[in-house]
């Protein structure tokens, strides 16, 4: 099915994704926005890494383009040893199913179709049976067995989360990369998410990248990167959420980090 | 308010464009109808008021004829040449001639072919040399003076090559003539002819030739200067008698018009019920995608309810949206039916009907275009914009936009009510068996059935998506399985969509079920009732010489030669149509199966006539029939037997003898050719397609062609019907790609989503083609289903009308089924495109 080297492949030690001089412009001339300035990063492998910034910084820029969502203007983004730049529509579109998961903020579902299908939907997709072990296992971690056959109607906002949660592991990637998975839900639905994505992590030797405007979120990741301006201004190992609320608060006096801007504001306002 | 509704119409070009494109396409054929029936009226009209003479005289007739020229009265009423002088002497008159108009002269090209005429008449005349009174103007050459004499039409003698001096083969009533033309004329003022063609003899020869001698078909006079038409004729009609009509040319063209019109009204209803339909099929696409437009506005409608606006402002919004879309797509559907009437013009043109003059634009063309596009498009529109009004104004604040889904309830009683109405209308229309009635009730039933199934649609369509659709996920995966969901995912629209597809299909395998029963009945009739060997007759049943039937006869091996003619009298006060044969070759020819009595009184006054006449008439054998030609001439006629329907034939026979000539000169119709027995049919043929070869007007055809003649004559008709609901499929077709693209644009997220999670482009695109051709097949289905019952029950009600047999063509039906899927393909194209083309990004981060 994919031409891509299998994940077994990779020395542990190699990051699970990495971005060299990574700089991504929108528009021209007046209306110019440089989102990404030659960013360099590594995700490590089973590693639980949250991004933060103010609105603007770049921070879902720089998501996008490691997903594999957007493309970069220069600089080179991998995914294991794959840079993304070089793959057409069709290896890229291969390359997320099979290698990335997504949690997005909201609309993360297929409404037609039940929990249990929406988990398996990107196996489904590339006609691959799942590998039934781990598909239990993730089900049960995020506790959603009775719920299975539901529709995303039936569901509340913190199940729907935690069943795409399900689907961005359900297929074992390389790594999972999170849009504000926590955004849209109240603080005790949020947790439950949070919890689960920290155990994919600790448990299950997942790789997660979290793009995130709530220092409580952060809280839960092993480390923190800082974004202002499209530059990665700092970086924050083992986060408590005081501290990054501190950190936040020097970056950007005027947000506070409070804000809770509609997450994805940065990059419609960067696009628009 | 109506900032917003401006506003919107601005935002949805594209949306709006799809749905004005089926007003368009409806008005346009509306127009189009309007407009093409008007310039062929004004073009008659002309002719006729530009083509009579001041006051004409003719024999009174004992009845109205109808229309002369269409070939079903064929007699024509003679006046003799002593009136003539006669009218000379009135007081008033200027000129006065006798003139001769008959059917059945036929110029042949330098091929021996006859001169295409498009199915109107090759009309002899007799030329006229009073100026004053003759409607025709020499152009070329000099008149006609004897035998060997003939001009012909300008418009002949251009298609034909004929130039003054050449020898022109003629086929008359009664011989085959050759003639050296010697002039060309104009008729009338412009010398439109609609098609038919003119010869022009001198009069003496054309008396030989399609009347008798001294005998005329009318009077033409014209007016001193001064004298008023009117009170001419009166002093004229007190000068003949009561015998003679005599009318002015006001009252001819009249007449004349009125009779025209009359005909032409058939094909303007034909052409208008077409538009109708694409209309109503329109309407389906307009109610959609406002409901669709309403549905996404969801949020947008309930913002402006909570800011207070009120409801009656929302629908009045709404509703301003669709009048402006009515507007807009009824100016441009008047262009195009201009453009339609062109084409039909240009049609009619190359089949000979050839229509001069610019087309006629009147004022009620203009005001229909705009009452029916307007109407029809804000009657689709109230719906919607009245469930816009109902939005409750938290909805705005409601994250999650979802289309309320409301109960079919109701929906469903008045589908089941419709269609059982409809079924119970139709199965009494299959049982009454009594022709029109029966025919009425099966319309109406069909009605019923159709608005039912439009009301049930939404109802069905989750099982049959359900069931049906099941194919999908089991050949396509995954995304086979997201197709299916997404049509059952709106029912309603689904239903809407495929509705407009249905009511097409429908009416297309209706006819289809109609057009194959009738082929298979006239091959069990012909097979059934034919004995001759051979038919001759003429491609459109126009009339010929009978010295054909003399010709055939002298050739060996031929026993009997049975001329069969057409004719008009009353009978017993009613006007009926006659067919009449020679008595001692009629059981030769056709097997009739008789009901009572038998056709041995035929010879002597007798009349046949099938059951159905028999009964309606309350005729039975031995009943006196009292039968007045058009001529005035009286007869007692016997009932000597009746049979059993038999379209070959005709419901009501006499002798040639008893029809008679009215007048004019006797053309037969059909011949039929019976050999002796145990004489070669192939040796025979030979000699008889040399007799006929002298007669291009007609063709020899064995029983197998006869049948193909006939069942040809059904597949055009048939041809043409289909050709006309193709517009309606069409509109549906538009009807699927709105759908498609409304729904790529409601799940834009959902497509984004995905898309990311690695959905390639060539599985979108499959997902959006799948849920099209799911939609256009449970369209067509319906349709199909539909279509066989009405088909069926409609050939059985017209089993009286010689449907005897009821034959589904299955292939066909496959085939209908096969064109829907692939108009599903196609529909699918551009929105499939356009949703593979979306930026995953763009799609995830539209809120």
């Amino acid at each position: 099915m994919t031409s891509l080297p299998p994940t077994e492949a990779h020395s542990a030690t190699a990051p699970a994704a990495r971005g060299r001089s990574l700089t991504k412009v929108f528009g021209e001339g007046d209306t110019r926005v440089v989102a990404l300035d030659g960013v360099d990063v590594d995700f490590a492998r089973g590693h639980f890494t949250a991004i933060m910034g103010p609105s603007g910084s770049g921070k879902s820029t720089l998501m996008h383009c490691m997903a594999g969502l957007d493309s970069v203007s220069s600089g080179q983004a991998f995914i294991g040893d794959v840079e993304l730049s070089t793959l057409d529509d069709k290896a890229l579109t291969v390359l997320r199913r099979d290698r990335v998961g997504f949690v997005f903020q909201a609309f993360n579902l297929l409404p037609t179709l039940t929990a249990m299908e929406n988990i398996t939907l990107p196996m489904d997709i590339a006609g691959r049976k799942p590998d039934r072990d781990w598909l239990d296992t993730v089900i049960d971690t995020v506790g959603l067995r009775p719920r299975l056959t539901h529709r995303p109607s039936e569901l509340s906002g913190g199940q729907q989360q935690r069943v795409a949660c399900a689907r961005a592991l359900a297929g074992r990637p390389d790594i999972v990369f999170a849009d504000e998975p926590t955004g849209n839900l109240d603080s005790r639905s949020g947790a439950d998410v949070l919890h689960f994505l920290r155990r994919s992590v600790r448990d299950m030797g997942q790789t997660v990248v979290m793009v995130t405007h709530d220092p409580t979120a952060a809280g839960y990741a092993d480390r923190v990167l800082f974004l202002a301006d499209g530059r990665i201004v700092d970086e924050m190992p083992e986060p408590t959420a005081d501290r990054v609320l501190e950190r936040l608060k020097a970056l950007d006096p005027d947000s506070g980090g409070e804000q809770p801007a509609a997450p994805g504001d940065d990059t419609r306002a960067a696009v628009r | 308010m109506w900032r917003t509704t401006w506003r919107n119409l601005l935002a949805h070009k594209l949306r709006l464009a799809m749905s004005g494109l089926a007003i368009v396409l409806g008005v346009a054929f509306v127009v189009g109808t309007l407009i093409f029936t008007d310039t062929l009226s004004k073009t008659f009209d002309d002719l006729f008021r530009s083509t009579v003479a001041d006051v004409t005289v003719t024999r009174a007739a004992a009845f109205d004829q109808g229309l002369a020229g269409t070939g079903a009265g064929g007699t024509a009423t003679l006046v003799p040449d002593d009136l003539v002088d006669e009218i000379a002497g009135v007081d008033g008159v200027a000129a006065v001639a006798g003139d001769i108009t008959a059917e059945g002269v036929y110029i042949l090209d330098p091929d021996g072919e006859v001169l295409d005429t498009g199915g109107a008449p090759g009309i002899g005349i007799n030329w006229i040399t009073e100026e004053a009174v003759s409607v025709t103007t020499l152009v070329e050459g000099r008149a006609a003076a004897g035998p060997g004499e003939v001009m012909i039409d300008t418009g002949a003698a251009e298609e034909t090559g004929y130039d003054i001096g050449d020898t022109v083969p003629l086929l008359t009533p009664g011989p085959r003539v050759e003639a050296e033309l010697v002039g060309t004329f104009r008729f009338g003022e412009e010398g439109g002819l609609a098609g038919a063609s003119l010869t022009a003899f001198d009069t003496a020869t054309a008396q030989e030739l399609l009347t008798a001698p001294g005998q005329f078909t009318g009077i033409g006079v014209a007016a001193d200067e001064g004298v008023d038409p009117g009170e001419l004729a009166d002093r004229v009609a007190a000068a003949v008698g009561p015998d003679y009509d005599v009318r002015t040319a006001a009252e001819e063209a009249d007449s004349l018009a009125s009779d025209f019109s009359e005909a032409l009204q058939f094909f303007n209803i034909f052409l208008l019920v077409f538009a109708g339909i694409a209309l109503f099929v329109g309407t389906f696409i307009i109610l959609n995608t406002f409901s669709m437009l309403v549905a996404q506005r969801t949020r947008e409608l309930a913002l402006l309810r909570a800011l207070g606006a009120s409801r009656a402002q929302i629908t009045r919004s709404v509703l301003g949206e669709a009048l402006a879309v009515g507007v807009v797509g009824s100016t441009i559907g008047l262009a195009a039916g201009y453009g339609i009437a062109a084409g039909l013009r240009a049609l009619f043109g190359s089949f000979g009907l050839t229509l001069d003059g610019s087309l006629v634009f009147a004022v009620d063309t203009v005001l229909w275009a705009y009452a029916v596009g307007v109407l029809v498009t804000l009657v689709a529109a109230y719906l919607p914009a009245r469930r816009a009004a109902g939005m409750p104004p938290v909805a705005a604040m409601r994250d999650d936009v979802v289309t309320a889904q409301r109960g079919l309830g109701r929906r469903t009683a008045v589908g089941i009510l419709l269609a059982a109405a409809g079924a119970a209308a139709l199965v009494a229309g299959t049982l009454t068996g009594d022709g029109g009635t029966a025919a009425s009730l099966v319309g109406l039933g069909a009605l019923g059935l159709i608005l039912g199934a439009t009301a049930l649609s939404p109802v069905l369509a989750r099982p049959f998506l359900r069931g049906v659709g099941a194919v999908l996920p089991a050949v396509w995966g995954t995304t086979g399985r997201l197709a299916q969901e997404n049509a059952v995912r709106n029912p309603r629209r689904t239903a809407a969509t495929a509705s407009a597809l249905m009511i097409g299909l429908a009416l297309v395998s209706a006819f289809s079920v109609i057009g194959a029963s009738t082929n298979a009945s006239i091959d069990r009739l012909i097979a059934g009732s034919v004995r001759a060997e051979f038919v001759v007759s003429s491609a459109v049943g126009q009339p010929f010489s009978t010295d054909v039937a003399t010709r055939i006869s002298e050739v060996d091996d031929v026993e009997t030669v049975m001329p069969l003619r057409w004719g008009q009298a009353q009978l017993d006060d009613e006007v009926t149509f006659l067919t009449a044969v020679d008595p001692s070759g009629l059981d030769r020819s056709v097997e009739l199966t008789w009901v009572s009595g038998s056709a041995d009184g035929l010879g002597d006054d007798g009349l046949i006539v099938d059951e159905a006449t028999a009964d309606a008439r309350g005729w039975s054998v031995g009943d006196p029939v009292d039968m007045r030609s058009v001529d005035g001439r009286q007869q007692e006629l016997v009932v000597s037997g009746i049979f059993e329907s038999n379209q070959v034939v005709g419901s009501s026979i006499v002798s040639l003898d008893t029809l008679g000539g009215a007048g004019g000169v006797a053309q037969d119709r059909f011949l039929f050719v019976d050999l002796a027995d145990g004489a070669a049919t192939a040796d025979v043929r030979p000699q008889l397609e040399e007799v006929l070869g002298a007669f291009p007007i007609v063709d020899l055809k064995d029983q197998g062609e006869f049948s193909d003649e006939q069942k040809g004559q059904v597949d055009q008709l048939l041809l043409l019907i289909n050709a006309m609901l193709v517009l309606s499929v069409l509109i549906a077709a538009l009807g699927i790609v709105n759908t498609l693209a409304m729904s790529v644009i409601e799940r834009t997220r959902e497509i984004g989503l995905l898309r990311a999670v690695g959905l390639g482009r060539t599985q979108l695109r499959r997902m959006v083609r799948l849920e099209a051709v799911l939609i256009s097949v449970y369209g067509a289905v319906l349709g199909l289903v539909l279509g066989t019952v009405f088909g069926v029950a409609l050939s059985r009600a017209l089993a009286d009308q010689g449907i005897t047999e009821v034959v589904v063509p299955w292939p066909r039906m496959a085939v209908f089924l096969l064109v829907a899927a692939v108009i599903g393909v196609l529909a699918a194209v551009g929105p499939a495109r356009r949703a593979a083309r979306l930026r995953i990004l763009d799609a995830i981060a539209r809120a």
